[in-house]
Parts: structure tokens; sequence; C-alpha cells
């Protein structure tokens, strides 16, 4: 009994970190990106100046370090628990996506994108509620 | 709108099929009990030693450099919800090409995030 709480609170903790983690690092990729500018390459040098405008940006850099704790958290979590557990439960990233963007990032967002966004939490979710397996072992 | 375009679809299938990679390599890791820097560490070290984690990061680098493309020219609140486009285009990919039955329910979710990733184009601001 013990340990099968002990499981359910170490699932709920680390899906809590990938609905933060992912969310969050994608919205500093997306500030960072845009202090940078859209990307044109018309020549290789194009190429290595962006990596290198990328690769100097703090902003990213903390992006990517947020992006990765979300990756361990997410192998972690995968260790045990199944994938189409996982991935209903963080549906909820793609609404704190929309907020982080928001708040953090000062964009715009319409209604009608705020009633998308949840429309797509909704349809994962029940994607993911739905039986794991659907052909038959011979 | 081209290369946003072609941008997203890289997103969605080189990080659909990167999540499944590390999700095979994970289960052959096996379940981690022990939390500590040491032993994730260990846990680590087993990880890499797996083929499917290698074909999975390098994946996941395409759709990460892809996801660089496409924020540097529309916004995070845009680009990350329409990537949701990967449930439809999973279980269409399952239906063709792995025979599998897909129940009424799970058709029901997948409409949902297609109407979803609709209202979110529509609402481009």
């Amino acid at each position: 009994m013990k340990s099968s709480s002990n499981l359910h609170a170490k699932t709920a903790l680390l899906i809590l970190m990938m609905v933060t983690f992912g969310p969050l690092g994608n919205a500093l990729l997306g500030k960072g990106m845009k202090r940078i500018g859209p990307i044109t390459i018309r020549a290789l040098p194009d190429l290595f100046h962006i990596l290198y405008q990328v690769f100097t940006s703090g902003v990213i850099w903390l992006g990517m370090l947020s992006l990765l704790m979300f990756l361990l958290s997410y192998m972690l979590v995968l260790s045990w628990a199944d994938y189409s557990y996982v991935q209903p439960s963080s549906s909820f990233a793609y609404g704190v996506i929309a907020l982080w963007g928001h708040f953090l990032l000062h964009e715009t967002i319409t209604p009608i994108r705020w009633i998308g966004v949840l429309t797509i939490c909704a349809g994962v979710f029940v994607v993911g509620y739905t039986h794991p397996r659907t052909t038959e072992h011979n | 709108m081209f290369w946003e375009i072609t941008l997203l679809l890289l997103i969605v299938i080189a990080g659909t099929s990167g999540e499944l990679c590390i999700s095979r390599a994970m289960k052959t890791v096996g379940e981690v009990k022990d939390f500590r820097p040491a032993a994730v560490f260990r846990v680590m070290v087993r990880a890499i030693q797996v083929g499917w984690i290698w074909l999975g990061l390098l994946l996941s680098i395409i759709a990460f450099l892809s996801l660089l493309g496409a924020l540097s020219i529309a916004n995070v609140s845009f680009v990350v919800p329409v990537t949701a486009i990967s449930y439809a285009a999973g279980t269409l990919g399952g239906k063709l090409f792995l025979g599998e039955r897909v129940s009424l329910q799970r058709w029901i979710g997948v409409a949902l995030v297609c109407i979803g990733v609709t209202l979110v184009f529509i609402g481009r601001s």
C-alpha cells in the first residue's frame, strides 16, 4: 500500500516538473529567438553566425537548461509509468505554454486561440485515456 | 508561410519519433527507484548504452533545431500548441501502417485536437 502511494507521489511530482519545465523552456527559447530575429540562411557562414548567436544567448541557455530538466523528468517517469498514462497527464502543458506566452513574453493571445488551446488540452487528455493496446497478440 | 509549415512538420515528425525511441530505451533500462544524484547518473550511463536512445536523441536534436527556427518567426503560444497535431498524425499512422483498431473515444480526442489546432491557426494575431 505504502509503495503504491509512493509510486503515485513520485509520478505526480515528476509530471508536475514536466508540465512546469517543458513550457518554461519553450517560452525562454521563444524569448531568445525573438531577440535574434527571423533566420535567413543564404550561405554557410550565415549558419555559423546564427549558431553563434544562439549559443551565446543566456536566455536560450536557460531555456535549454529548463528543457533538460523536462527531459530528465520525462525519462525518469517513463522508466516506471506507462507512456499512455504520462502523455495525457502532460496535456496541461499546452495550456501552461499559452500562459507563459501571455505573461512572460507578452504575446497577444486572441480569445479564439485560448479556446483552441483548451480544446487541444481536452483532445490530448481524451486520446491518452483510451486503451493503450488496440491490436491482439497471437 | 512555407518555411513555417515545413518547420512545424519537422518538429512533429522528428519529435514524435524521438519520444518513442527514448520511451523504448528507458523501458529497457528499467524502473528507477533511487533518486540520489549518483544513482540517477548510473541510470543515464546505462541509458546511453542502449542504441534507441541515440536515435531518439538525434531525432530530438532535429526537432529542437526546427523549433528554434519556428520560434524565430512565430509566437511560442502559436508554435507549441500547433505541434499537438502529432496526436492526429500518430493515430492515422497507427491505423494505416500498423493496422491498429482505433476506438471511437480516441477518434473523438483526435478530432478535438484537430479542432483546437484549427482554432489556434484561425486565432493568429
